[in-house]
């Protein structure tokens, strides 16, 4: 029996179509849009103006404070403007925008390809390492890595575990740097437990990626020092498998608790993708100034995995996969499940952007509503064991103060409910209002 | 590119609908429709006709006339509140009294509460119990039907009921009582609930196709067979055998397609489950000390009463624990 988690998921079709292309350098474009705000918590203070020379890798935004990220040049180049720039929901905000010149990078950064496998490093080192590269959560959530890894006083961390388990539908480009980088992975899974003064970790992969998990067990059993202590766990195909409660429930069979951190159950969990910016973080001084993006559609001529460069226009990755199909209604950054349909397409590529994803007119739009017929599917599909029917008609009624009571606070967005309802109700919708306003109400107690 | 459609996710949805499950509980009632036509001819088909057609326009009326909305026909719960009053109705039961009940059921049971989704009790037994109460004698007379054994004229249900009244012991009824016979629905009764083997194979449908879970069925019949047992093993001369309880009258209809009506039932599974066991504990109080010989569709409409209150009350199962940390 494989591992899964204990309550509710979905289980959309996959429809990873890009899954055997191999990931492909994309070109650097004539001007990139570096946004200051590429992570959750404060944006990044710029630390350049106008005219200044940037090589790729110097620190153009520094940390604000401690939840919040280093932001990089990802091109060489001149500063043109530190200005707000409309961002994919054509907000503006703040950004650095580069006009490239060559491609030279700073003397710091190992660009070599050779596999650097011993780390010695003390574990604050890494942390302060990783910190300075500016290393985010890359699954898309883009929590700051360093403070995940800094274990408050009077907890343990017992495990490390890897979310390989891109359970978005269509996307796939975790699944290509498992099977491309599987060495470098599995160092950066070393550095991550040496950080964490952990003895165990675990790497969970879908059943859906066969050739992964076959791919990774190989590389593990090749090596004694992985052997021992790296683990590759297969899981039962499941939405929302890689959310990160459910990948420690799945995993560890341990559930955190509502209002509760991993960490308070010992487990740490990283993605993929950022193992592996770790890896290039600590061992080669390099820090983020490109990701691996899906760029896929069922109409789009050639779905691909590409490496771009941060602040890469998200339009220029559709041009070069073929082109947007005649009768594309949503241009969706990230997955379908949880991604943002975006309104400005020119919205550069930021650390979050794990695929672009093209829909057609007739699939992007949704049905018309139906009354609620009580089937209780969303109830049985909500992974955290909440009620979306009775979430959803409270926020709608704008009853906030009994949402707290019905764990609103608890909801991870995941879409379940939305996606099984078969009256097609809007649930996550006014789910998401009713978090907002109480998670406001939350705020203001404290305060107090 | 002007007109990007910009919407929150999810982006994808799942193929259920509810004009989609609707018929595929019209579909999942078709075998034991085709076992009422095979034991009852033709009345079989104009009884459950009229069922469909009076439902389906006093529905269309009242969305009309009243409501002053747009049809709802389109989701399709008129045919099954139609069908599923047909199949609780005797076979040559007269066609005024066929739509006399559909009014009831779709004017009073579901319309007059806002329509489908909104209304406490099962449409389709609130029409069946207005009728049962106002018309006992038309509701009780069931055809013979050939091929039958001993019972005759009344559902078994009944003839055991009125023999244990007497004082015949238990010993001398059963002889009389086919158990195989009644799971293959040769006994006499309403016309669709007699064909228990058939409704079973439309209930496994529902289950293949997600309509239902398993949830409400088992613990329906699983709390009738386990209370009836109890009876049985304690004094089998006074107390039947717990499997005729289970094949017997509308255990079946009611458990897998009445019981499980989604409007009417409780939404969290434990919910569900006091839900089923309080049917199962009720039908075998009326059967066994009640007024009427059967008890399902009372036992049903009371517990409908207490859903409200059971989804108020009982959460499901919290991811984390129930009770929250506390800071």
């Amino acid at each position: 029996m494989l591992k899964t988690f204990r309550l509710g998921g979905v289980h959309p079709h996959d429809y990873k179509i890009s899954r055997d292309a191999a990931i492909r350098m994309f070109d650097i474009p004539a001007t990139v849009t570096i946004p200051l705000g590429q992570h959750i918590g404060a944006p990044a203070t710029a630390a350049v103006k106008k005219g200044d020379r940037v090589l790729v890798g110097d620190v153009i935004g520094t940390a604000t404070g401690f939840v919040s990220a280093n932001i990089h040049s990802s091109v060489s180049g001149t500063v043109t403007s530190v200005d707000a720039v409309p961002d994919g929901a054509n907000l503006r905000k703040p950004a650095v925008t580069i006009a490239v010149e060559g491609d030279e990078w700073n003397p710091a950064i190992d660009r070599s390809e050779t596999l650097v496998r011993e780390c010695t490093l003390e574990p604050k080192e890494i942390i302060a390492k990783i910190a300075a590269a500016g290393i985010v959560g890359l699954g898309g959530a883009t929590f700051p890595t360093q403070v995940k890894l800094s274990v408050p006083p009077g907890k343990k961390a017992e495990m490390l575990i890897i979310n390989g388990v891109e359970c978005e539908p269509y996307l796939t480009a975790d699944y290509r740097l498992m099977m491309e980088r599987g060495e470098e992975l599995l160092v950066g899974c070393e550095i991550l437990m040496r950080a964490l003064g952990v003895e165990k970790c675990y790497i969970g992969i879908e059943n859906n990626k066969p050739e992964a998990i076959g791919h990774l067990r190989q590389l593990i059993a090749a090596d004694t020092a992985f052997a021992s202590r790296i683990e590759v766990v297969p899981l039962k195909m499941r939405y929302p498998q890689g959310g990160e409660k459910q990948l420690i429930a799945a995993i560890a069979k341990r559930e955190v608790p509502s209002g509760a951190l991993p960490i308070d159950v010992g487990a740490v969990v990283q993605n993929v993708g950022t193992t592996f910016a770790v890896y290039q973080a600590v061992q080669k001084n390099r820090p983020i100034v490109d990701r691996v993006v899906t760029v896929t559609g069922k109409k789009l001529a050639n779905p691909s995995n590409l490496l771009v460069r941060i602040g890469t226009p998200i339009s220029s990755l559709i041009e070069a996969c073929g082109g947007m199909p005649e009768d594309t209604g949503k241009v969706i950054n990230g997955g379908p499940m949880m991604g943002r349909a975006m309104a400005n397409i020119d919205a550069p590529v930021t650390k979050g952007t794990s695929g672009v994803l093209l829909m057609d007119e007739r699939s992007s739009l949704r049905a018309s509503e139906m009354p609620c017929i009580s089937c209780a599917k969303c109830v049985d599909a909500c992974p955290m064991g909440l009620e979306p029917y009775l979430i959803s008609k409270l926020s709608r009624l704008r009853l906030y103060d009994r949402l707290e009571r019905e764990r609103t606070a608890d909801c991870i967005e995941c879409g379940c409910c939305s996606f099984t309802c078969p009256s097609h109700l809007p649930l996550l919708d006014y789910i998401r209002l009713g978090k907002a306003e109480t998670m406001k109400l939350i705020r203001a107690r404290q305060a107090k | 590119m002007s007109n990007r459609i910009v919407a929150p996710s999810p982006h994808l949805h799942g193929d259920f609908s509810t004009p989609r499950i609707m018929r595929d509980v019209v579909i999942a009632l078709i075998p034991a429709f085709a076992f009422s036509v095979f034991i009852y001819g033709l009345n079989a088909v104009f009884v459950t006709g009229i069922a469909i057609l009076s439902c389906m326009l006093f529905e269309w009326l009242i969305d009309r006339f009243m409501l002053r909305r747009p049809c709802t026909l389109g989701d399709w719960s008129a045919v099954v509140t139609g069908t599923l009053l047909a199949f609780n109705l005797p076979a040559t039961i007269s066609p005024w009294l066929i739509i006399l009940g559909s009014l009831v059921a779709i004017g009073i049971g579901k319309m007059s509460f806002g329509g489908l989704g909104r209304n406490l009790f099962n449409p389709a037994l609130v029409g069946r119990v207005f009728l049962l109460i106002s018309f006992p004698v038309q509701m009780t007379l069931f055809p013979d039907t050939a091929g039958v054994d001993a019972i005759t004229g009344a559902t078994p249900l009944a003839f055991v009921k009125g023999a244990l009244k007497t004082g015949t012991p238990v010993a001398e009824i059963m002889p009389n009582i086919d158990l195989g016979g009644l799971f293959l629905g040769f006994k006499d009764g309403s016309l669709g609930e007699i064909g228990a083997l058939a409704l079973l194979i439309g209930g496994i449908y529902l289950l293949i196709r997600r309509v239902i879970t398993w949830r409400i069925p088992v613990f329906v019949l699983g709390t009738m067979f386990v209370f009836a047992s109890i009876l049985w093993l304690a004094n089998p001369e006074l107390y039947i055998n717990p499997l005729f309880h289970v094949f017997a009258g509308g255990a079946m209809l009611g458990a897998i397609f009445m019981a499980t009506d989604y409007v009417t039932s409780p939404m969290s599974k434990k919910g569900q489950a006091i839900y089923a066991i309080g049917i199962g504990v009720i039908t075998i109080l009326i059967r066994v000390w009640g007024a009427y010989p059967e008890g399902m569709s009372f036992a049903i409409l009371i517990m409908n009463a207490t859903v409200p209150l059971i989804n108020m009350y009982v959460k499901p199962s919290r991811f984390g624990g129930n009770s929250p940390k506390k800071k």
